[in-house]
């Protein structure tokens, strides 16, 4: 391989696949995806779905694979990024790998199963078996670099019935020893038939070091089962992240999915559904905010790939700075996806003269008897609210910055766990008031 | 002297005169009634006087308390006591009530060089203040005026006015859209904050509202204008004969306070 994009990660390779704690199969798809990796290189921005940002800030660095178990985070460390929730079922990852010591998993009610991926594989086979039967990696370079990778993440299991009473939160932290390291986590969701559950991804860091996540979700979403699905992107300034959340929908499921991005010099989200069963749904929702040189990119997909399909998105960015906003909605209706009802908003909030946002709203409709929408809006605050305002005597600074919060307020009010929307709401405001 | 003299006032909105050649002076302890057809000026003076940025003062001057009032941006004059009730208030998703008045409470609270209250202190502050617009405490909860009728959302321009005690409140068609009942719980409202030492401007289109909030004087709004000023059998003049009466008959721009 030499010369190909894979070159740099060969020798860590080598080091991962000589370890043959794994089954023979994931040996071979590491390799498999590592191969394909090699062929596809990293996405220049000639790529369509990379044209707005370019991922030469990831590729400059040279990274050491986070193999082995590293960092020294307390307990307490962790208090900022747990919404001040208690009594949840929470798996932490340090550096990349699990943390029993900082996890609460002990008590997990009837028909619900947690592992770390590293021990599913023998623990529990019949379970990981899906595993890469759900994201594919033939096109998409940084799958193909963590199916390389995959080492390390969280097997979720919801039984079929099973109203789960309580979020189960995943929470990715980074501390100092994470430097100049490279992550793949790598985490499975199955929820099953009529089941109902909340699981929450937090990618969170103690340090302000450079480090690169590439991290994969697989998602299953059985029969009129509903999954709410929060992915927290609040990385180290100066790290990188892409993620990718790729997910199927049984028929009449709803998932229902929400990414907050603010972290990361630069950071990549992607979350793409499947709507795979008549009379299912998708509400994808989101907020960005960045500042500084940030640069924050998220592209959405939903295929509707079945008749009487749902789907609503709202995504919101806010940017200040210089910083560079990224959204791409892609949604595809299949020709037998008649009375598919979509909806599509991107609103923009641009702090500054120099900030700016790419917005793509990209609709491929293959139907005829579909009714779907969608809009994007690029703006500044609203004067009329500023005049309000100001006409209740806030200077002109406050009242700038509380209508910076109640824009962002207005996606966050989707967000059905208390804990999460109270937080996020908190820290939202702490930021602009 | 004077709370309020308004001279000669000319205001564009984009490349069109609304205001062409105001006069009016309010004292303390007056309730001053403007009413005039669509499109007579009436939200724009209002609009104006509190300084809304999206029209152009292009001519004559406003003292109000002694000062220029033109010179001040609007939380200035928000500070200093002047009130507009919107005609139509604005949402603030994900703001509540509670902080927003608290906000604007304390705002106004350091500009007179007070010291600002904590949550707790205005909790107490603001049952008094709720009942005066017949509103429960957890309207304070909500995000302001989102998803509020529109009874409610007039309701709460009415619990602002009363939380910032201004000297000269404007209202601006603060009866549009309500129902007889909120109109009148709207009024009493107004009627309970006067104050021999504060002042009420009431812009209306109509007679109804002035049942309620009897006023001192009317003045008559057309093109710009005033037409036409009186006591407040005006008013009732108006509702029988309407605005046709005054903008036939009446020698235009001769009227004054």
């Amino acid at each position: 391989m030499a010369g190909s994009a894979a070159e740099p990660f060969v020798e860590a390779f080598d080091d991962l696949t000589s370890d043959a704690s794994a089954p023979a199969w994931v040996q071979s798809m590491r390799r498999a995806a590592f191969e394909r990796f090699g062929t596809l290189g990293f996405p220049t921005t000639k790529n369509e779905d990379w044209h707005f940002t370019s991922v030469s800030p990831i590729v400059d660095h040279d990274y050491v694979f986070l193999a082995a178990k590293s960092g020294d985070i307390g307990r307490d460390e962790l208090a900022p990024f747990t919404f001040g929730a208690t009594g949840w079922y929470t798996m932490v990852f340090v550096n990349g790998r699990f943390a029993p010591g900082l996890s609460d998993i002990a008590k997990l009610p009837n028909g619900v199963k947690l592992w770390d991926l590293a021990s599913a594989w023998t623990k529990a086979p019949d379970v990981v078996d899906r595993v890469g039967k759900l994201a594919t990696y033939d096109t998409q370079a940084f799958t193909a670099l963590n199916t390389a990778f995959m080492l390390d993440g969280a097997v979720v299991q919801i039984a079929k019935d099973t109203e789960v009473d309580r979020p189960i939160h995943l929470v990715f932290v980074t501390d100092a020893t994470a430097a100049k390291g490279m992550m793949h986590p790598r985490n499975l969701i199955l929820v099953g038939k009529h089941a109902k559950a909340t699981v929450i991804e937090s990618f969170v860091s103690t340090t302000d070091a450079v480090y690169f996540t590439n991290a994969v979700t697989e998602v299953s979403v059985g029969e009129g089962a509903t999954l709410q699905h929060y992915k927290m992107q609040r990385e180290s300034a100066r790290a990188f992240h892409v993620g990718t959340i790729e997910a199927s929908q049984a028929r009449d499921s709803h998932y229902i999915s929400f990414s907050l991005a603010t972290g990361a010099a630069l950071s990549r989200t992607n979350v793409y559904t499947t709507l795979d069963g008549e009379g299912s749904g998708a509400t994808l929702n989101g907020l960005y905010m960045a500042n500084g040189e940030q640069h924050v990119d998220h592209q959405t997909q939903i295929i509707h790939a079945q008749p009487n399909c749902f789907s609503r998105e709202m995504y919101k960015g806010v940017l200040d700075g210089r910083s560079h906003g990224v959204f791409n909605g892609k949604v595809y209706v299949h020709p037998i996806a008649q009375k598919t009802d979509g909806k599509q908003t991107n609103n923009n909030l641009l702090l500054s003269e120099t900030a700016h946002v790419d917005t793509k709203p990209q609709l491929e409709i293959f139907a005829d008897d579909v009714k779907c929408t969608h809009g994007a809006t690029v703006g500044q605050i609203d004067q009329t609210a500023l005049f309000y305002l100001k006409s209740r005597g806030i200077d002109s600074a406050l009242a700038r910055r509380l209508l910076t919060y109640a824009f962002a307020a207005g996606v966050l009010e989707t967000i059905e766990v208390n804990e999460v929307r109270e937080a996020l709401e908190k820290m939202t405001l702490e930021r602009f008031v | 002297m004077s709370l309020i003299e308004i001279k000669d006032l000319h205001a564009t909105v984009g490349d069109k005169e609304i205001l062409k050649g105001i006069d009016l002076t309010v004292d303390a302890g007056e309730i001053h009634a403007v009413m005039g057809p669509n499109g007579s000026g009436k939200s724009t003076l209002a609009q104006v006087l509190a300084g809304n940025p999206a029209y152009e003062v292009t001519g004559g001057s406003v003292t109000y308390d002694g000062k220029d009032l033109l010179a001040l941006p609007p939380e200035e004059r928000a500070q200093h006591g002047i009130f507009l009730a919107f005609q139509y208030p604005v949402e603030i998703p994900g703001v509540s009530n509670a902080y927003f008045l608290r906000a604007a409470y304390n705002e106004v609270r350091k500009a007179h060089g007070e010291e600002e209250v904590d949550p707790l202190e205005f909790a107490d502050f603001m049952e008094e203040k709720l009942a005066l617009v017949d509103m429960d405490a957890s309207m304070l909860n909500r995000s302001v005026n989102q998803g509020f009728s529109g009874g409610e959302k007039k309701r709460n321009e009415i619990l602002q006015m009363a939380v910032l005690q201004p000297r000269l409140a404007i209202l601006d068609e603060t009866d549009s859209g309500l129902d007889i009942d909120a109109l009148r719980i709207v009024a009493d409202g107004v009627n309970k904050l006067k104050r021999p030492d504060n002042a009420t401007i009431v812009v209306t289109h109509y007679q109804r509202l002035l049942n309620y909030i009897v006023p001192d004087f009317v003045h008559v709004l057309v093109n710009g204008r005033i037409a036409k000023s009186g006591g407040k059998e005006l008013a009732l003049e108006l509702e029988d004969k309407g605005y046709d009466w005054v903008t036939s008959g009446a020698p235009v721009g001769a009227g004054a306070a």
